[in-house]
């Protein structure tokens, strides 16, 4: 292609991004088809990609393909290893995309479908990718080091304790909520929890598979389970059916969540091979195939979105988390659009494994492209449902009421018309006894996926595809609450080692009882509170795992503009300094609201004090009453929670402000700690793999 | 027959690219480095080399929300 007809298409992507954009954000009272929200992602990714991020990669980063990247320098055939880069590609998106992007962009659905929308695609193009682009190049510049320890050499001491501090409290708030989201999806459901219980015998076998039985054969071990996994999706079904063996696995929230808490444990201190290691091959190859089979159907069938634009509910009255659209938009959606959790896979192994300087560019930006992307679709499939279904579905006990009347009766008060029969045969059509109040964001999504698959493939199966999509997410919830259990005993046993060097042996039974015990007693109790709570504990927990993510990934952009600033790239600060802005304000003004709003819906203290009145009265019915103590205290503990997030984070802004401040007056900072420039040895277009 | 072929190597580029995403290559790919570096000492056998593989897998943030 010449140079005009290349321009030619980049003012065509242009033109039809715009109008697919235009025509999203424009249309009221009609229904849109689901294919212009693909349209527009796709262009305005193409663009963002071609245009901005390759000015990013060439004018301010200057990616040097002649230097040798850290996997070239220190390969040592282990962690170290420079690799293709599509297949660095594969493994850091498999790393980033976790349950996150499906269920945030779900919950924002209440507001409409526009806000998700905007901030998913323009947070990702000018935050999120951004942010994992310049993480991943620092790090590749500093053989690979860690975010923690990035902010350490570059800022100082107190930024790094800072960073330490906010990935262990985001790990715990993370692991809780999504604990939460499996226990509501599996509440009273024998179908789902027998599943879902299946797949931890199936993991155990594919890990004595590839320990003893095959060793090393990963591909045919996960073969084998993801068939199994297949099955035990079927066996749900007969289980449901069978009257005695229902019973079994028919159970409350609270026994439920128990269950996890003691899964959780078990997972952190048997060895990796036998759970944590074969659970990760299956949900990734679930995960990928599930997230291409969503795509295909939606493209096949392209589906109408229901949702309106814009909800009443943009005032803060929404019924599944309370808030306005500013800021608490911006908090719920985090994954997909910006996501701190990013820069520490982006400054782990990526790095380790670059061949070329050159495909920072395809795996930064790129692969953050894509998981914002799978946002886009997790919206889709939330917002193709009837309005007043998702509602049904979503909002909780506490807010619309217990009986299955009061709640149709509320949720079409609002003007989102659906009845009991509907709910009725809609439960009856997925295999559930009810869809009512089933807070969370996955069986949402599962009831959306399934009526997508199931009109592309076959509507006699919704049940089977609405608890494969259950099976699905929870088994790379399940995951993520494994893995990140681990990585918080190591961080814990690492820090604690400092005290007692004992502790700090990552081999010493009694510390790994003791620090995996400890990891798992934090998650567990911010658990066991939001599956006491009526409200469904989402509505709590959810927004302080936002923040707790938007303060990450403002630890992660303060450390990338005080090293733009400290090379000498002042006048490019701002392509990590506006999105930190931006994240500044929103994270601290959904902090302000969570501590000091009188709406007992938002304000953590306001809540509290609500309900200390109404028990002191005597108002409550004992049920509540009973409980009320807990979460009076939970109340009060999140609300400290959220005002010790908000002032690490302003502890890390001043300090990079106090290090470029001194820099440009040019007194002594921190030196940068860019390892030096190695000619690459690796001839062009050859990575040695 | 060469349009056959060609899609032949693309199939075969795609297997081994997931073979390798995967790990599932990764003990022959130990071998080779192995002959090539340390040509004098045993190499390991594929059990204890996968026990070894995957316990290093596991010791950072590999996983994300």
């Amino acid at each position: 292609m010449n140079n005009l007809q290349k321009n030619i298409l980049w003012v065509l992507v242009a033109l039809v991004g715009a109008s697919a954009l235009g025509g999203i954000a424009l249309n009221r009272g009609e229904s849109v088809n689901a294919l212009w929200f693909i349209t527009a992602a796709v262009c305005m990714y193409a663009l963002a990609y071609r245009f901005y991020a390759a000015w990013i990669a060439a004018k301010v980063l200057t990616l040097d393909e002649t230097r040798a990247t850290p996997a070239e320098r220190f390969d040592n055939g282990r962690d170290f290893i420079p690799t293709n880069k599509w297949i660095v590609f594969g493994h850091h998106f498999a790393a980033i995309a976790g349950p996150g992007p499906l269920v945030g962009p779900t919950l924002a659905a209440q507001f409409g479908y526009l806000p998700g929308t905007l901030w998913i695609l323009i947070g990702a193009v000018l935050g999120g990718c951004v942010q994992d682009m310049v993480t991943l190049f620092f790090s590749t510049r500093r053989d690979g080091r860690s975010l923690g320890q990035m902010a350490r050499d570059e800022l100082g001491p107190i930024g790094g304790a800072a960073a330490l501090a906010g990935t262990l409290a985001i790990m715990v708030i993370l692991i809780a909520v999504l604990g939460l989201v499996v226990v509501n999806a599996m509440k009273h459901s024998p179908w789902a929890t027998s599943t879902v219980a299946a797949t931890i015998p199936i993991a155990m076998l594919v890990g004595l598979y590839m320990r003893s039985i095959r060793p090393g054969r990963v591909l045919e071990g996960s073969m084998i389970g993801v068939i199994l996994l297949l099955l035990a999706v079927m066996g749900g079904g007969w289980v449901d059916h069978n009257e005695t063996l229902r019973g079994l696995f028919d159970h409350d929230g609270l026994p439920l969540a128990w269950a996890i808490i003691a899964y959780g444990f078990m997972a952190a201190i048997l060895p990796v091979w036998l759970l944590l290691a074969p659970r990760d091959y299956l949900s990734t190859f679930m995960k990928m195939g599930t997230i291409l089979l969503l795509a295909f159907a939606i493209v096949l069938l392209r589906p109408e979105v229901k949702m309106p634009a814009l909800t009443q509910f943009i005032d803060g009255s929404g019924p599944i988390f309370g808030g306005a659209l500013f800021p608490f938009v911006f908090i719920t959606i985090a994954c997909g659009a910006i996501s701190g959790f990013h820069a520490l896979i982006a400054s782990g192994t990526t790095p380790k494994l670059l061949a070329n300087e050159r495909d920072i560019r395809m795996i930064g930006y790129g692969g953050m492209l894509l998981e914002s992307f799978v946002a886009i679709m997790a919206l889709v499939a939330a917002t193709v449902l009837e309005p007043g279904v998702y509602f049904a579905i979503n909002s909780p006990a506490g807010v619309v009421g217990k009986e299955a009347t009061d709640a149709v009766a509320k949720i079409s008060s609002w003007g989102f018309p659906v009845t009991v029969e509907q709910m009725q045969l809609l439960a009856q059509q997925m295999g559930e006894k009810t869809l009512f109040a089933r807070t969370g964001g996955a069986p949402s999504l599962a009831v959306g996926m399934a009526s997508i698959f199931g009109s592309a493939f076959g509507n006699s199966m919704l049940a089977l595809w609405y608890h494969f999509a259950i099976m699905f997410e929870a088994v790379f919830i399940l995951t993520t609450l494994d893995a990140g259990t681990r990585v918080g005993r190591f961080m814990l046993q690492d820090m604690l080692g400092n005290v007692w060097p004992k502790l700090g042996e990552t081999s010493w039974m009694p510390s790994v009882i003791l620090t995996s015990g400890a990891v798992v007693a934090a998650w567990g109790y911010f658990l066991y509170i939001g599956v006491i709570d009526p409200n469904g504990g989402v509505n709590i927990l959810w927004p302080l795992f936002g923040i707790a993510n938007q303060m990450l990934a403002a630890i992660a952009l303060c450390v990338a503009t005080g090293i733009l600033v400290k090379s000498g790239k002042l006048k490019h600060a701002w392509i990590t300094g506006l999105p930190l802005v931006w994240l500044l304000t929103v994270t601290t003004t959904a902090a302000y609201y969570k501590i000091m709003s009188t709406d007992v819906r938002v304000g953590f203290f306001a809540a509290a004090n609500d309900m200390a009145a109404k028990l002191a009265a005597g108002v409550l019915p004992p049920e509540k009453a009973a409980v009320a103590p807990q979460l009076i205290f939970n109340q009060q503990l999140d609300a400290w929670l959220t005002l010790f997030f908000v002032t690490l984070l302003w502890v890390i802004v001043f300090d990079m402000l106090r290090v470029c401040c001194r820099h440009l007056a040019g007194k002594p900072v921190p030196p940068l700690s860019e390892s030096p420039h190695m000619p690459s040895r690796l001839v062009e277009d050859y990575a040695r793999d | 027959m060469t349009v056959f072929t060609r899609i032949l190597g693309k199939i075969r580029t795609f297997w081994e690219g997931i073979r390798r995403i995967s790990g599932d290559d990764a003990y022959e790919r130990y071998l080779k480095q192995h002959a090539d570096r340390h040509p004098a000492e045993p190499a390991l056998s594929r059990a204890e080399f996968f026990k070894q593989w995957q316990d290093g897998k596991w010791k950072g943030v590999k996983r994300c929300c």
